[in-house]
């Protein structure tokens, strides 16, 4: 029979009110601001200043605020990839890899159809990265619902392969004259146009569209129903006549294609050149925040929001401080970390 | 292509195995116990910057060794604060500490990046030092290497024949039965998150002190995953391991072989050899996985009710 684990868990707890909530995450907040401050002090960086730096050049101004909406867009196409598997029970860890083939699908048409214009390309492309990342996607969800192999591992071990897969056809392809690690910038046509003057792209409003559009069909369409139907209870919804094999399949194909569809956007709208190793763990990223937020559209455009301002603040921490650009992980993780502990400051702790 | 090259490529590929073979038993001991731990990864990682660290300050690759160890150990314990005594999920916990062991670990190996050490001395194969010089150099390795498979038979020992191993794996299937029949199994899932991290700091001293001897930004370069792989390609079998990691250590062997003759075959595409021989087994075993997956593997145990 179908047995699909539970891992899902709500990161809030049960019965608080709302002040106790906001003292929460404003002492939870506060302990992530502590910690790193101390990783910056060992790092010989002065933390005031530093915190400082970051709140200037993310929420302080039109410009940073816009450099974290481009942040943004990629974990929001990556989280909803996670979001529509999660719904039926499926665990999708292998954005990362769905990220990729879309992105390597997107970047074969933009290479060969340069003379085409950009109404014709765009969505060429668009829909070529989906079909990469659901194809990618297949394999896992067939795998699953065929009762062989659990998704977590499969989408697990995809994800190491994929890159490389990449990287074959770039080297062996598509490297520019110039240069062997990215193939040559892709022509006008081929790039998502931005907004505002900043570097605010198409995919923005792309993401924007799938969010809104995952809640309503989510709350108000038969598939939605019954997709929460199968993540209930795969066995109640099979003898209900859900045809849950062709549903498990199909979810895990979107899931795929919406990673695939963040892939082109990156490579599209964010670089115009597909790169060697582009994606710093989007993926895991985009899970990240569809966990923190419970699979739940706004949930997700908050916490994109939030992982946005770290990383973004990490790469100017990484140009002004000279540290290493890795160690904004270290704020990342300890945020999560406390998140996941879930600490309860007054009253009887009980999980 | 001569023999010579052949017995280097092969003795390379030993090399590079060995960690993984360590890194497997590590994830095998806390997933019989029922913990998942994606976190390898960053597990790896610290250990390997801070091992590394130490060697070089110290001069000492042995106590390098020791806290990478016990760094490894450590490092787990957040794994286990998290998702024992917070109940919190699994899957998630182990990302976010895969994201504190990249930031980590760039942090401590700043300072280290391009630095030489004295890595662990190698000792000669006994019975092959009268072979010439070139030869006998081919056959020497560290003492991890030696110790690799002495270590996956304690495992398995330890696992399968003794009590503490039975109370572990009875947690691993039933953590609620295991508490009915007078175990702890918050602290079980403890103690077989620390030995994971200790078996995960012997094999990411391996890579930094021992093989490499050096240190870079992100050295591991999946490592962590591939064990994660490995561990359901042997079946949550201690044993088992050993044919895993030599399967990696052939296909990196296969492939260094392969483009020292001169083949035109893309390494990138050779590097997806394993994992893509590890997702065939799993398919071709997949009607008989239930039979040895620990059957609460990522669920969470809450105590009594």
């Amino acid at each position: 029979m179908l047995r699909i684990k539970k891992y899902i868990q709500t990161p809030l707890l049960k019965s608080e009110t709302l002040r106790d909530t906001v003292i929460r995450y404003t002492l939870m907040i506060l302990m992530v601001i502590v910690f790193f401050g101390l990783i910056l002090l060992i790092n010989g960086a002065d933390p005031f200043q530093s915190y400082k730096d970051i709140f200037t050049n993310t929420l302080g101004s039109a410009y940073g605020l816009s450099e974290v909406v481009v942040a943004m867009i990629p974990m929001l196409i990556t989280a909803l990839a996670v979001a529509v598997p999660w719904r039926v029970g499926l665990i999708n860890v292998g954005g990362e890899g769905q990220l990729y083939i879309g992105a390597a699908f997107a970047t074969w048409a933009a290479l060969t159809f340069q003379n085409l214009p950009a109404w014709a390309l765009l969505p060429l492309m668009l829909l070529l990265g989906m079909l990469g990342g659901a194809l990618w996607a297949l394999i896992p969800g067939y795998l699953k619902a065929i009762g062989l192999v659990n998704e977590t591992i499969t989408t697990l071990l995809l994800n190491s392969v994929a890159p490389k897969i990449v990287g074959f056809l770039i080297f062996n392809f598509w490297h520019s004259p110039m240069d062997t690690v990215k193939t040559q910038n892709f022509v006008p046509a081929a790039k998502l146009p931005a907004f505002f003057g900043t570097r605010i792209h198409l995919g923005f409003f792309i993401a924007l569209f799938l969010l809104i559009c995952f809640w309503f069909f989510m709350k108000y369409t038969r598939w939605g129903l019954e997709m929460t139907a199968i993540g209930g209870n795969p066995t109640a919804a099979l003898r209900n006549g859900i045809p849950v094999k062709k549903y498990l399949i199909i979810v895990m194909c979107s899931g795929g294609a919406i990673a695939g569809l963040a892939g082109m956007s990156q490579i599209s709208g964010y670089y115009g050149v597909l790169l060697l190793n582009f994606s710093v763990n989007l993926g895991f990223m985009g899970f990240l925040i569809c966990w923190l937020a419970n699979g739940h559209p706004l949930g997700i455009f908050l916490m994109s929001f939030v992982v946005a301002v770290i990383t973004t603040g990490g790469n100017l921490l990484q140009l002004t401080r000279s540290l290493p650009a890795a160690v904004i992980n270290i704020l990342l993780a300890f945020t999560l970390f406390i998140v996941l502990a879930r600490p309860k400051f007054f009253g009887k702790d009980k999980v | 292509m001569s023999i010579l090259s052949i017995l280097g490529v092969l003795s390379s590929a030993l090399f590079s195995g060995t960690s993984l073979l360590y890194a497997t038993l590590g994830e095998i001991v806390s997933e019989r116990s029922g913990i998942i731990n994606l976190g390898l990864e960053g597990t790896l990682l610290i250990s390997a910057s801070t091992g590394f660290a130490v060697t070089y300050l110290s001069g000492n690759p042995y106590l390098g060794m020791l806290v990478s160890m016990i760094v490894g150990g450590l490092t787990n314990m957040i794994m286990g604060y998290l998702v024992i005594h917070r109940q919190a999920n699994q899957l998630a916990s182990g990302l976010a500490l895969m994201f504190f062991g990249f930031g980590l670990s760039a942090m401590i190996g700043k300072s280290f990046v391009g630095a030489k050490i004295e890595g662990l001395p190698r000792f000669t194969v006994p019975g092959l030092s009268h072979l010439p010089k070139l030869y006998s150099s081919l056959f020497s390795f560290d003492m991890l290497i030696y110790l690799s498979i002495p270590t996956a038979i304690f495992i398995w020992w330890l696992l399968f024949r003794t009590r503490w191993g039975l109370g572990l794996r009875a947690t691993g299937e039933n953590a609620d039965t295991a508490f009915a029949s007078g175990r702890n199994p918050k602290l079980i899932r403890y103690q077989a998150l620390f030995v994971s991290g200790l078996l995960a700091g012997i094999g990411a001293a391996h890579l930094s002190i021992a093989y490499t001897m050096t240190w870079a930004e992100y050295m591991t370069a999946g490592r962590g995953f591939i064990a994660i792989a490995l561990v359901i390609f042997s079946r949550w079998h201690p044993l088992k391991a050993i044919a895993g990691s030599l399967i990696f250590s052939g296909a990196v062997a296969f492939q260094l072989l392969l483009q020292s003759s001169g083949v035109q075959i893309s390494p990138l595409l050779l590097d997806t050899i394993p994992y893509i021989i590890t997702l065939l087994v799993l398919i071709a075993w997949g009607g008989t996985r239930k039979q040895s997956t620990p059957a609460s593997l990522g669920r969470v145990y809450s105590g009594r009710e």
